[in-house]
């Protein structure tokens, strides 16, 4: 594991300024703006680049619409906004204009989870993950930190085809060094482990590895994955997880039942079953301040230390049921 | 069906098409006959005489597109492109089915010519818009000509890019709208009428045409004029009947997307008659 002395950055604040370091390379990037550009830090690029930045005004399914046709005549086309209206405003556009074609479409989502804050529920994008990974042929990504989130940008620019980033509004940790490599499709270790895994993405990673530290004073070997490809999943990351450390904890700003949790779960049933506990969110929250709504609802290093030994004890036998009992 | 001596080729193109509508429906026993018969002579009129392409070339990064946004006249799509020479006429006949490259709602890289995937309402004109401002950025100078259903323009997304299309001058966009007056389950203005379309249009910076869509001269003149436009984009609003050519089909809503059976297709190929 990397730590750097650098301030904490939302990962949101890669956006902006990787593609205009993308174009200056000389890439064929093209940005297609929905009214939120100064909020997903997309605006930059039109200072730089205005002839190739375009907005659409409040407009989200013309946006993909847009974007899928630059994208045909052979730009690198990104868009963006929040991603309760990408692709919660625009799921048939991106399902029949963007998944069913393959066209080079680069949707890029910030203001994800709850730590979006005091906006609200109805600002809080806790679902685009089900959404986006229900669709076929899309490369689904949510970083860790600023770090991972410039290097999936520079990625999606460079490798044919749709991709979807999620990125978020809160200052995180920045766990990554710039020399850091994100690998499309593949699980990043962050620590090694033998008595269980925990699989994390997004903002939970930092607390992944808060936990991880806490748990080894315990005597406890957490292995900690960061899962920021979320599809198509490192099936043989979980799999070896699950056969090395024989349990399974996964962790996210998300629905449980229909987002890393659930897409984990299938992987570990059909391969290497092991006892699994998951952190995230089982409904909708509140406003609040991104700390506040964190403890609130249970996406903490405690909490996930909780599920860790909970996930344990079962692995052992020697303990009843997972603290998610089905009702919620 | 009006022609004049400019015309009077495209007319058994027409006949052609239309024939091909009713036998590959009937073969593949579903689809849209409706608004495919609707728009026959707009597609002739363009992929006949107003494009810029090559069938032997379909790629070509000057050609002209036509993006069919009401994706489910597949039967008027493929029948006109097989004539233009994209694929065999013989390939009409596996239409919708296993293993076609004629799916039932258009999939781009399938067939040759088909430029992009529709089938759900309301996006064909985005997507122009996007290849129109492409266009612009890399100084060349095709053009998108877009067929929308008048009752896909019901469709938000529809008036999305009707906003957006004039903001960006896009005086090289041509969309038609078949304004069949017909819809999936009855006539459009008992659905949600759309009336004043015209002025609407007009109203959010569009040039505004309205001919008849089965006269090509008519059509072969608005074209011309959509082309020599600058500085907006040019909307056809062109007066159809659905199930135009076959009469129990001519203005009935439920011929908007059923396949006639043997008796009936004998009867429809006897009134579009031969070259």
């Amino acid at each position: 594991m990397t730590t750097v002395e650098t301030p904490p950055a939302a990962t949101r604040e890669a956006l902006g300024p990787t593609l205009i370091d993308l174009a200056k390379e000389g890439l064929d990037i093209v940005v297609v703006d929905a009214d939120l550009g100064n909020s997903t830090t997309a605006r930059k690029f039109k200072a730089e680049y205005p002839d190739r930045f375009f907005t659409v005004g409040i407009a989200e399914a013309n946006m993909i619409g847009v974007s899928c046709g630059l994208a045909a005549a052979g730009k690198i086309a990104f868009c963006s906004t929040f991603a309760v209206f990408l692709p919660g405003h625009c799921f048939d556009q991106i399902r029949v204009s963007v998944a069913q074609t393959g066209l080079n479409v680069k949707m890029v989502a910030s203001h994800t989870g709850i730590t979006v804050g005091a906006d609200g529920i109805s600002a809080q994008a806790i679902e685009d993950l089900a959404l986006m990974c229900s669709l076929p042929g899309i490369n689904v990504i949510c970083p860790a930190d600023v770090v991972e989130a410039r290097k999936a940008i520079e990625v999606a620019a460079k490798t044919d085809g749709p991709f979807y980033i999620r990125t978020g509004r809160a200052k995180v940790p920045v766990i990554y060094g710039d020399g850091y490599e994100f690998e499309l499709g593949k699980a990043h270790q962050l620590r090694d482990g033998a008595d269980v895994t925990v699989i994390a993405i997004g903002v939970m990673v930092s607390a992944a590895i808060e936990a991880a530290e806490a748990l080894a004073n315990e005597g406890i070997d957490c292995r900690v994955l960061n899962m920021a490809t979320v599809s198509p999943l490192d099936e043989a990351a979980i799999t070896a997880a699950a056969r090395e450390t024989g349990a399974i904890v996964t962790a996210e700003e998300h629905l449980v039942k229909t987002g890393v949790s659930a897409m984990v779960s299938q992987v570990v049933g059909r391969t290497v079953p092991v006892p699994m506990g998951a952190v995230g969110l089982d409904g909708y929250a509140e406003s609040g301040s991104p700390d506040e709504l964190l403890e609130k609802y249970g996406l903490t290093a405690d909490d996930i230390v909780r599920e860790v030994k909970a996930a344990i004890a079962r692995k052992h036998g020697d303990a009843p049921g997972a603290s998610r009992d089905g009702t919620s | 069906m009006v022609a004049t001596e400019t015309t009077q080729d495209l007319v058994a193109t027409t006949r052609r098409i239309r024939r091909h509508i009713i036998e590959m429906t009937a073969e593949a026993g579903s689809g849209h006959p409706g608004g495919s018969l609707s728009s026959v002579e707009i597609l002739t009129a363009l992929y006949f005489r107003v494009m810029n392409h090559k069938p032997d070339e379909p790629d070509w990064p000057d050609r002209d597109r036509f993006i069919l946004s009401k994706g489910h006249c597949t039967p008027v799509y493929y029948s006109t492109l097989a004539e233009a020479g994209y694929f065999p006429i013989d390939e009409l006949m596996t239409f919708r089915k296993l293993n076609s490259r004629l799916q039932g709602h258009p999939k781009v890289n399938t067939a040759p010519g088909i430029e992009m995937s529709s089938g759900s309402l309301g996006q064909g004109l985005s997507y122009s818009i996007g290849q129109c401002l492409a266009a612009r950025l890399d100084n060349r100078d095709y053009r998108l000509y877009c067929l929308m259903g008048d009752g896909e323009c019901q469709e938000g997304q529809t008036w999305e890019a009707l906003m957006c299309a004039p903001y960006y001058e896009l005086d090289n966009l041509t969309a038609i709208i078949d304004r069949n007056g017909v819809q999936n389950d009855y006539f459009v203005k008992d659905t949600m009428e759309l009336e004043p379309l015209d002025i609407r249009l007009n109203a959010f910076g569009w040039h505004v045409l309205t001919v008849d869509g089965h006269d090509l001269d008519e059509l072969l003149s608005a074209f011309d004029d959509s082309k020599r436009m600058k500085g907006k984009p040019t909307v056809i609003v062109a007066k159809t009947t659905k199930g135009k050519g076959v009469s129990y089909m001519e203005n009935d809503p439920s011929w908007h997307g059923k396949a006639p059976n043997p008796e009936q297709v004998a009867q429809a190929l006897a009134e579009i008659g031969r070259e």
